[in-house]
């Protein structure tokens, strides 16, 4: 049996390895995408008292650290049974949907794009942002930059610490909007809203327009049958800071709607030996291994899935591009992994859409900012949606509220399994006996795990001229046979 | 690239161990400085952004990169491995960051210990169903064969209790500016301070650049947990009893918690000639308490609630104690 | 033979250590396992020596300073008794004994005090037995 190593995968938000054995007809037997790494916050978090969680939790990650600030705040406030005032819980929306949109430009020009736009078997040294400006314009390559800038200028004029946030204590949170800033935040808002037609358009243009695209879409080796998970509103909307989680069949049925707190009920996690990160599943379910369809519990949570879980946008721009996707890719839901693309870009619209939306509510320059905690600390679950997936926090605390314990189930995570899948598929399409494994088909294998945006894959890996992956074709005694670089 | 300055570049290489990803992304947060450090360097090893790998770093010459900016911590083999071959590898090797330079959050493991972490995480937390124990291990054999994982160690590890360390930039993340300033340095050739230095941070602690009221003789009655108060926005954290450990910290960061009104929690690290921080944190406390009554003195003692926790958020592994004890 | 732990006393010069002097010079017996450490005043006593003196091996730090309203430097004694609360609590949170800290006051002219502290507290913390501070960290380094 032969195998593939690409170790480490670079361009990954942390650390991560793909494993690939070849069977003797030189079709892919089996993948394995292995995490290297843990670092235990679920243990190191006990101890601590429970308004602290807030910002040592966004030291899980500094892609999305405002996710994690946002995940935590709520489980704090539930750890004391207590609701924000309404301007509280409007300044942390409007935080959060600068986060979205700050990450999701990142994710698209930079990651995405330059398979599409300039395309998928393009030269690599061309395969990146700056050939996206090549086939775009240079203005555009600048706004990009500008957008993003301007979004994380709204995250630390409202989170203190540029990256890792300091705006939430429990109860509220600790700094308001003067009205000069929030005149400013609204034109910025617009600002963004023209910046997402604008992406959309592009997309439209170049990717929807190019049939050789859409067939990659729709006909590649990318789909899977999988359950879709999303947060949604009292209107099965999409939501990112709040609401209840809804997850949907594969035929875009309603498998269940829990509250945060009774997420125990319906997600649970398995260990495998050979990785660090646990893999979730639907509970109700089970699971029943790297396989996906009805009777597997194996389901996602990405910005496709959230469009699958919900019955639309609460905004309105948002809700016509989200009908006119799913009219294009064929009814609801999507499996089509690399319509997270589009998905994302229809999230992004939202996310400006409802900025502004907050940034022009006369309650959001409100001085009460914080509630006093008077209930005894107990427990707490606090849901958002990270860009990367659904994330839960949950606290324990004693009658103090010093952290008993901690669990936590990352964006990312809840993907695991349907990333190993998606590289397995796409390897299996791909990688055939005869078939030269040259760069470009690596390429393709990497796009399925793109998609992901997995939060191992930090968003801003944009460097001029790389896109890097590396394949080892080694013999049974781990002797490197053959490699095959990109660069 | 191919540019033809008079000066030639340098090569530079950034890697992370036990580390969030906040590090990198402060790098990438140089904006349009982006081209002043890829005109005076050469990156030759960044695996959130370039294709080079292990291997190709292990063929490089002794002395190859002229900079490595190091985050994250040193947590399992991997990064053991990784810490020795690029200091192999570096002329000057800097700890970029608090978790390198101190063990930073993912330090605070230092509290528990690798069979509790591990059984928490994979055995206890609610939602694993886990009833045949499995752990992840460093060898394992599936059907095609054998697939491994580094080694997770019982101790996390700043940098330099792994290998010599040039310089320190502290931060979590190090605020993007100080970094430009210290890289042009270093490009430049300006004079660098002697080895062993922190970079790019200030002499004088954070409350010097702190803009906040405070007079100079603070006195504390009762110590408040931060949301148990009516910050007024204004008046220095300590003086309304909350702790911030601006006087333990090296300024730099442009006190950028303070701002967000949440006090300091030290991620800059101490000022000069501090071995422990929170050692100083504790004996700055102590002249600040209000009270000659032991009685008295014991119960505001009492009202800090995770002292260790506390005043060794980023240093735990680099203080005197690095561990707790069973 | 039972343990014989080892214990870092830190005295300060006007009151403290004249007391333990004055139990030497009158021939007093007390357990031999004190190294004695002179300063100043117990108010410079940082957390830092302490800390270092339980890495470095100490199974037991007593601090001896002058009684309230003696103190040469009039307030060291209160900033010591501060310091060594908060001291006791963090080293208790850190998995020690926090008897294995302890303050008491002797005056110069508390010889056979300090003596009679000498070997009551050797007892304690020959009852504690051994501190691992020391062990864990060769395991460390
Ligand atoms: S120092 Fe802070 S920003 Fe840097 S890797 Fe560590 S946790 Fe992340
Ligand atoms: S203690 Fe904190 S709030 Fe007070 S002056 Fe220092 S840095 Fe500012
Ligand atoms: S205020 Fe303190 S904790 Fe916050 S960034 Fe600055 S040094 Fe770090
Ligand atoms: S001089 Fe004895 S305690 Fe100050």
């Amino acid at each position: 049996m032969k195998r593939i190593t690409i170790d480490p995968i670079t361009r990954l938000e942390g650390h991560g390895r793909i494993e690939i054995f070849l069977n003797d007809d030189g079709d892919v037997e089996n993948l394995y995408f292995q995490v290297p790494e843990l670092r235990g916050f679920e243990k190191f978090c006990e101890g601590r008292p429970v308004e602290e969680l807030s910002q040592i939790v966004t030291k899980i990650c500094g892609v999305c650290p405002g996710c994690h600030h946002m995940g935590a705040g709520k489980a704090a406030d539930a750890v004391y049974g207590v609701t924000p005032p309404p301007t509280a819980l409007k300044l942390r929306e409007l935080f959060y949907m600068a986060h979205f949109v700050h990450s999701h430009i990142a994710h698209f020009y930079a990651l995405a794009a330059p398979d599409f736009v300039v395309g998928p078997k393009a030269p690599a040294a061309e395969r990146n942002i700056l050939g996206v400006i090549g086939k775009v314009g240079v203005e555009v390559g600048t706004e990009v930059l500008k957008q993003r800038r301007i979004a994380q200028e709204i995250q630390a004029l409202l989170g203190g610490h540029q990256t890792h946030v300091v705006m939430n204590i429990p109860g509220g949170v600790r700094k308001g909007l003067t009205e000069d800033e929030r005149r400013d935040i609204v034109e910025k808002a617009k600002g963004f809203i023209e910046f997402s037609k604008f992406s959309l358009n592009i997309f439209n243009n170049v990717v929807l327009s190019n049939n050789e695209y859409v067939d990659i879409i729709l006909k590649g080796p990318y789909s899977l049958n999988l359950y879709s998970m999303g947060l949604v509103d009292e209107n099965n909307k999409v939501n990112f800071y709040d609401g209840k989680v809804r997850v949907v069949d594969q035929e875009g049925k309603e498998h269940c709607k829990y509250s945060p707190e009774d997420y125990m009920e319906y997600v649970a996690e398995r260990v495998e030996p050979w990785s660090y990160l646990k893999f979730p599943y639907l509970k109700k379910i089970g699971w029943k291994g790297f396989v996906d369809g009805v009777d597997s519990g194996v389901y996602h949570a990405t910005p496709l899935s959230r469009l699958n879980a919900s019955d639309g946008m609460a905004t309105p721009l948002a809700q016509v591009e989200y009908e006119k996707m799913f009219e294009i890719l064929g009814g609801k839901p999507v499996h089509a992994t690399l319509a997270m693309h589009w998905a994302r870009l229809v999230e992004l619209l939202y996310a400006s859409e409802r900025l502004l939306e907050l940034a022009e509510d006369p309650e959001i320059t409100g001085r009460e900012l914080r509630v006093k905690l008077e209930n005894k600390p107990t427990e707490g679950v606090g849901i958002v949606e990270a860009q990367r997936g659904t994330l839960t926090h949950h606290y324990w605390t004693d009658e103090k509220g010093i952290v008993t314990k901690v669990n936590i189930i990352v964006g990312t995570t809840n993907n695991n399994a349907a990333i190993c899948m998606s590289l397995k598929k796409a390897a299996q399409g791909l990688i055939k006996k005869g078939v030269d494994v040259d760069e470009g088909i690596l390429n393709m294998i990497e796009m399925g795990f793109r998609a992901y945006d997995p939060c191992f894959s930090c968003a801003t890996h944009n460097l001029p001229g790389k896109m890097p992956l590396i394949v080892n074709f080694r013999d049974l005694n781990g002797e490197v046979i053959r490699s095959v670089k990109r660069d | 690239m191919g540019n033809e300055e008079k000066k030639p570049k340098i090569n530079l290489a950034i890697y992370w161990g036990a580390a969030c990803g906040g590090c990198c992304v402060s790098v990438l947060d140089v904006h349009e400085s982006l081209f002043d450090v890829v005109a005076a360097a050469d990156l030759v090893f960044w695996p959130i952004a370039l294709d080079i790998k292990y291997k190709d770093v292990e063929a490089m010459p002794d002395g190859f990169i002229d900079v490595t900016l190091f985050n994250g911590a040193v947590r399992n083999s991997e990064n053991e491995y990784m810490a020795k071959l690029l200091r192999k590898k570096t002329k000057i090797l800097v700890a970029y960051g608090s978790c390198s330079h101190m063990g930073g959050i993912p330090g605070l493991a230092n509290f528990s210990d690798k069979e509790s972490l591990l059984q928490r995480v994979f055995d206890d937390t609610e939602s694993t169903e886990n009833p045949k124990k499995i752990r992840p291990q460093t060898e394992y054999e599936v059907k095609e064969g054998v697939l491994d994982l580094p080694e997770f160690y019982n101790d996390v590890k700043t940098l330099d209790q792994v290998v010599n360390v040039d310089y320190y930039l502290p931060g979590c993340p190090p605020q993007t500016e100080r970094l430009v300033e210290v890289f042009m340095a270093i490009v430049t050739g300006a004079e660098l301070p002697p080895p062993g230095s922190v970079v790019g941070a200030l002499v004088k602690s954070q409350c010097d650049e702190c803009e906040r009221k405070k007079s100079d003789n603070k006195k504390i009655n009762k110590f408040y947990r931060p949301w148990e108060i009516e910050d007024d926005g204004e008046t220095c954290f300590l003086e309304q009893g909350v702790i911030c450990l601006g006087p333990a910290t090296r300024g730099g960061c442009g006190v950028r918690c303070i701002k967000g009104n949440a006090p300091c929690r030290g991620c800059y690290g101490p000022p000069p000639d501090v071995i422990d921080p929170g050692a100083k944190m504790m004996s700055a406390i102590a002249t600040m308490i209000d009270s000659d009554d032991p009685e008295e003195i014991a119960a505001i003692v009492e009202q800090i609630d995770d002292p260790a926790g506390l005043f060794y958020r980023f240093s735990l592994p680099s203080s005197i104690l690095r561990r707790t004890i069973k | 033979m039972s343990f014989q732990p080892t214990i870092v006393s830190f005295l300060c010069n006007w009151c403290s250590y004249t007391g333990a002097d004055l139990a030497g010079t009158s021939r007093m017996k007390y357990a031999s396992n004190i190294r004695i450490i002179r300063v100043m005043c117990s108010g410079r006593i940082e957390p830092t020596f302490v800390l270092k003196a339980f890495r470095e091996g100490a199974d037991g730090v007593l601090i001896c300073g002058c009684h309230p309203g003696d103190c040469h430097y009039h307030e060291g004694n209160y900033k010591c008794l501060r310091r060594f609360h908060l001291l006791q609590k963090y080293i208790k949170q850190m998995g020690m004994d926090e008897d294995r800290l302890q303050l008491k006051w002797i005056s110069a002219s508390e010889g056979k005090q300090f003596a009679e502290l000498a070997d009551s507290f050797t007892e304690e913390i020959r009852n504690l037995g051994p501190c691992k501070v020391k062990e864990v960290m060769e395991t460390l380094t």
